[in-house]
């Protein structure tokens, strides 16, 4: 149990975020703090350094209000924790996991810290199995897997939002355990309409049920957008590992994130990396991402969908760079895409699942799926680069094979990746053969004799455009 | 034991007031769950440490205690097949494991030994290794040795020094990290470790011994190149230290290589190999020690005589690790907020990879193969340009081939292999004599490809003769049959170097015969639609390892075709 020590009258200063303590008792560092002023307003944060004399403790709300000789601290003697139970699902939580929907807390079953989570590799089960997610572009070509954590690379004003919320709702597994998928949805930083608006989109589709929210919004404390994701993880690890649930976790928007980050380390005074961003940016989200994964003998997996706007849409800025690094993969939108009214505007050639050969083929898509996968990469390469010549060139300049790229990619692009509404797996993996059968057989260096036969032949006879 | 009081804590960097001697390098224990530590710095009367697990809780007035010795970890047969964090402790806690090892003696009682040779064979669940007589006992006499089953601590034999004075020699014992362990001396470089990759082999092939960078952005296939090459090069131990990278990459390896064999031996993949695992979200010090303890694993294993080929992947994660702790001790920062020191360190690494004759005068080898993980893909960048220095053999990766899903994602004009030359007589000795003339072409036809690619980009690939047209019809068949290899596919995720000389062989024949069907006449287009041109470019695919018949009757296919092609010429004219 916390024991909880008052330390009245022992703030020295006050910076920033940033209280400072005589040490008037004996505490470890990363431990939870409680400050109350005299506002009667109780402020959370946690202990970020130590010395004989000193605490420096790190506020997670707003300091303002606050006085130096009338604050009251209170220890917890423990890091962070978050008291877990039945019944997360259907609720809204802030970004420090109090209700917010007005409802009753949580019962406290367990306590978990918010911080831990490495999973020790050796007792990770490898990712593996399909999500369907209904996005053609993710689930024949990015295919995502249980387990995995895959990232939506998007910049402002592209429709990662409705990318998520439409994920979010169609998501489903291939086999029978419909009633063990969970949603938790992290909004760090968001603005109240993108919240208001998924949340109005999974009520509409029913599946605000087995949804539960953490919501940080844009008007609250920065210094709080730190432990959102921990405590919405920890929920979501409740949710997987002990009531065994195939938990998906959408975290947006993990750029206000680092913000938060670069603005906390800025206040320590500490050496800034790359653009002002802390040097150990690389490990913190390491700890957040990391926590994706399933653990052996545990039935839930948790899969993280990480959303990030690329700032100035670099993908070099070392947000989108240092978490390409650590996730899975990643989703690219492009604005390119999206001016030419494709939805959603998926740019397949710097996308990738790295899981992807886990959860695709015999046994849990169709057996010919990787190497339509691989093709389609290759076709739609060729046309990207046959573009490039074009625009120099122009189509008369082009030999005859690349006139029937450029046919090829636009076909691509418009039929393949552009999708009304959600499609089954079936349906995606059926567009990819039609578009392919528009390349001549000589150029499906990908394919094997048999999946020529299988697939393309019957489309070219079909459509009378092959030559047999 | 000296012992020493906490004054303040940071993050992983702890700073505490001395009572007694302690030394640089040195491991402590810290606070009440005796965190491991190691110091790096040392004042009067004070210490600053970097603790190599979570600091969370420390406080200060908790204690310090010394431990007298340097940070070391614990070498013996346990450590086949198994996964360890970067402090070398077992990560698995398999309660199948078995605890005794048979031990058979390869010297008698009253023998005379010396450092390094070679005293008891051990059989365990992995491979056959041995037991040494330890690198700092020069000369010795066997006062006792053991035949049965032991478990990894218990002695097996007895030596008496020079001095009179009797050492215990146990199935394990311990090594400094940061200390490289002794050799004979150094061998050249000359014998190819064979990695199953074309690309690789037969263009920037790397010798035993040798030392290899992989710079790659993300996505570039970084990671899937390290894991093929740990399954399928010819070493006879892996060590696979993944330091600060992802958890579900160990857990991938951990399943997947019990499964597969080694095609050598016909054993599991996984008796062969040591993972050192320090991922992303582990404390960040014990990234810094990771890369050091793998690589003192590998010297273990060369000089038992094997040889060894040692995996980092990253090498940027540890050099950021390095950074973190250097700027926590208030360093002044050097190029891109790294330590001035990086560069030296680098090289203290990449040093230890070597071809030697061994203490007992055996060869044995380390290869080191880092990958590098530049921020933002730019190769310009310190840990990659430093990396450049201390390697011979540079594999760069591509993101524009990583998009088209060409793997491996080897860029063939930016990397090199310092090795090369070296290794022209090793082909020659196993059946390639042509090869360095056969690399040469290659190259030569992937750097006009480049140059004619750009000329295409203005006037159209329609407007060029045919001789360039052929050109690019050649260099894209090089790709697409010859360097582009499926890690995934059960034929060709690994090629011996007979298929590849196979297959230099044809590719060379038909560079000939279409230069000679261009020169009277044939359409360049004539020669990609013939039948034989698409089983040509899935060769690798469609062949299977041992069909040197198959080779025959592709070329011979060629032959036939390619004439018929010369023939409607004539007709037409």
């Amino acid at each position: 149990m916390p024991f909880e020590l008052g330390a009245s009258g022992a703030v020295t200063a006050i910076e920033g975020p940033l209280v400072f303590l005589d040490r008037v008792v004996k505490a470890g560092l990363g431990e939870a703090v409680e400050v109350e002023g005299a506002d009667g307003q109780v402020r959370l944060g946690r202990i970020v350094a130590l010395d004989e004399e000193r605490i420096v403790v790190e506020l997670l709300e707003s300091t303002a209000g606050l006085g130096v000789h009338d604050v009251t601290v209170r220890f917890r003697g423990e890091p962070m924790t978050m008291a877990l139970g039945p019944g997360l699902l259907g609720r809204v939580f802030d970004g420090v996991g109090r209700p917010r929907d007005g409802g009753a807390p949580i019962p406290a079953m367990v306590r978990r810290r918010v911080d831990t989570g490495t999973i020790n590799p050796a007792m990770r089960g490898v990712p593996q199995d399909f999500i369907e997610t209904g996005v053609s572009s993710i689930d024949i070509l990015n295919s995502l897997v249980r387990g995995q954590k895959l990232p939506i690379f998007s910049a402002g004003g592209l429709p990662h939002d409705r990318l998520a919320a439409g994920i979010a709702q169609s998501a489903r597994l291939r086999g029978a355990e419909e009633a063990g998928f969970a949603v938790v949805f992290a909004g760090i930083g968001v603005s109240h309409d993108s919240a208001e608006n998924f949340r109005a989109a999974m009520e509409q589709s029913g599946a605000l049920e087995h949804t539960a929210m953490f919501l940080n919004l844009a008007s609250e404390p920065s210094a709080q957008r730190l432990l959102t994701p921990r405590y919405a993880l920890t929920a979501a690890e409740y949710l997987a590992f002990e009531e065994g649930r195939h938990v998906l976790v959408i975290l947006t928007d993990m750029t206000n994130y680092c913000e938060a980050l670069r603005e906390v380390s800025a206040s320590h005074g500490e050496i800034p990396s790359r653009k002002g961003y802390p040097g150990y940016m690389y490990s913190d989200l390491a700890t957040i991402f990391e926590r994706a994964g399933w653990i052996t003998g545990k039935e839930g997996t948790l899969t993280q969908l990480p959303i990030l706007t690329m700032p100035a849409d670099d993908i070099s800025h070392p947000i989108p760079d240092l978490t390409g690094y650590i996730t899975e993969g990643q989703v690219v939108l492009d604005r390119a895409l999206e001016h030419k009214g494709i939805y959603p505007p998926v740019n397949v050639l710097p996308s990738l699942s790295r899981l992807m050969d886990q959860g695709i083929g015999d046994g849990y898509t169709d057996p010919d799926h990787p190497a339509l996968a691989q093709q389609l990469f290759a076709g739609y390469a060729r046309a990207a680069r046959v573009r490039v010549l074009s625009s120099v060139v122009g189509r008369d300049g082009l030999t005859e094979a690349d006139r029937t790229y450029l046919d090829f990619g636009d076909r691509f692009e418009t039929e393949f990746i552009n999708q009304a509404q959600m499609r089954r797996f079936e349906e995606s993996f059926a567009i990819g053969w039609e578009i392919l059968a528009m390349l001549p057989p000589t150029e499906l260096s990908r394919l094997s004799d048999a999946q020529i036969a299988r697939h393309i032949a019957p489309v070219a006879a079909g459509t009378g455009a092959g030559d047999g | 034991m000296s012992h020493a009081i906490v004054t303040s804590v940071a993050g992983p960097v702890v700073r505490a007031r001395t009572e007694g001697r302690f030394h640089l390098g040195e491991a402590v224990r810290v606070g009440p769950r005796a965190l491991l530590g190691e110091i790096v710095r040392l004042g009067s009367g004070e210490l600053t440490a970097q603790i190599y697990e979570d600091t969370t809780g420390l406080a200060p007035g908790d204690a310090v205690a010394g431990t007298g010795t340097s940070l070391s970890v614990r070498l013996g047969p346990h450590l086949l097949g198994q996964i360890f964090d970067g402090l070398l402790r077992p990560l698995h806690a398999d309660p199948k494991h078995p605890v005794s090892y048979d031990v058979t003696p390869l010297v008698g009682p009253g023998e005379r030994v010396s450092a390094g040779q070679r005293l008891v064979a051990v059989r365990g669940p992995a491979k056959d290794q041995f037991v040494l007589v330890p690198p700092d006992l020069a000369q010795g006499e066997v006062i006792a040795i053991e035949t049965g089953k032991f478990s990894k601590d218990e002695t097996v034999a007895r030596i008496r020094d020079a001095d009179g004075s009797d050492h215990e020699i146990a199935l394990t014992h311990t090594w400094p990290v940061r200390r490289p362990r002794p050799v004979a001396r150094r061998r050249p470089a000359d014998t190819m470790m064979v990695t199953g990759q074309r690309i690789l082999d037969s263009l920037f092939p790397i010798a035993r011994g040798g030392r290899a960078a992989i710079p790659g952005g993300f996505g570039t296939g970084k990671t899937v190149l390290q894991e093929t090459l740990a399954k399928w090069c010819d070493a006879d131990v892996i060590v696979y230290v993944g330091c600060g990278e992802r958890g579900n990459e160990m857990a991938e390896v951990l399943h997947e290589f019990p499964k597969l064999e080694d095609p050598r031996t016909g054993r599991p993949l996984m008796e062969r190999t040591v993972i050192v695992a320090n991922t992303s979200n582990m404390p960040v010090a014990a990234r810094e020690a990771s890369i050091y303890t793998g690589v003192t694993v590998g010297e273990y294993f060369r000089d038992q005589g094997f040889n060894v080929t040692l995996m980092a992947d990253s090498t940027s994660r540890w050099a950021e690790a390095l950074r973190e702790v250097s700027g926590r001790l208030g360093e002044l920062p050097s190029e891109s907020g790294y330590p001035a020191y990086l560069s030296s360190r680098m090289s203290e690494f990449f040093e230890r990879a070597a071809s030697v004759e061994t203490l007992g005068g055996a060869p044995g080898s380390l290869t080191v193969i880092g990958a590098v993980s530049p921020p933002a893909g730019d190769f310009s960048e310190p840990v990659t340009s430093h990396t450049k220095r201390y390697v011979r053999t540079f594999w760069g990766l591509d993101r524009g081939r990583a998009q088209a899903r060409f793997y491996p994602a080897i860029h063939p004009l930016q990397s090199y292999s310092e090795d090369a030359e070296g290794l022209a007589g090793w082909w020659t000795a196993n059946g390639n004599p042509n090869w360095r003339r056969q690399r040469g072409r290659i190259l030569d036809l992937l750097e006009a490809q480049a140059g004619l690619e750009r000329m295409a980009r203005i006037v159209g690939e329609d407007a060029m003769p045919p001789a360039q047209r052929l050109t690019l019809l050649c260099a894209g068949l090089i790709d697409d049959a010859f360097l582009r290899q499926s890690a995934f596919s059960p034929t060709d995720r690994t090629c011996p170097p007979a298929k590849q000389t196979a297959m230099l062989g044809v590719l060379m024949r038909f560079f000939d015969l279409a230069e000679a069907a261009v020169a009277r006449g044939v359409r360049v287009e004539a020669i990609s639609r013939a039948g034989f041109f698409r089983r040509l470019a899935r060769m690798g695919e469609e062949i299977p390892d041992g069909a040197p018949e198959a080779f025959a009757a592709l070329a011979e296919q060629m032959e036939t075709e390619m004439a018929g092609l010369g023939q409607e010429v004539g007709d037409a004219v």
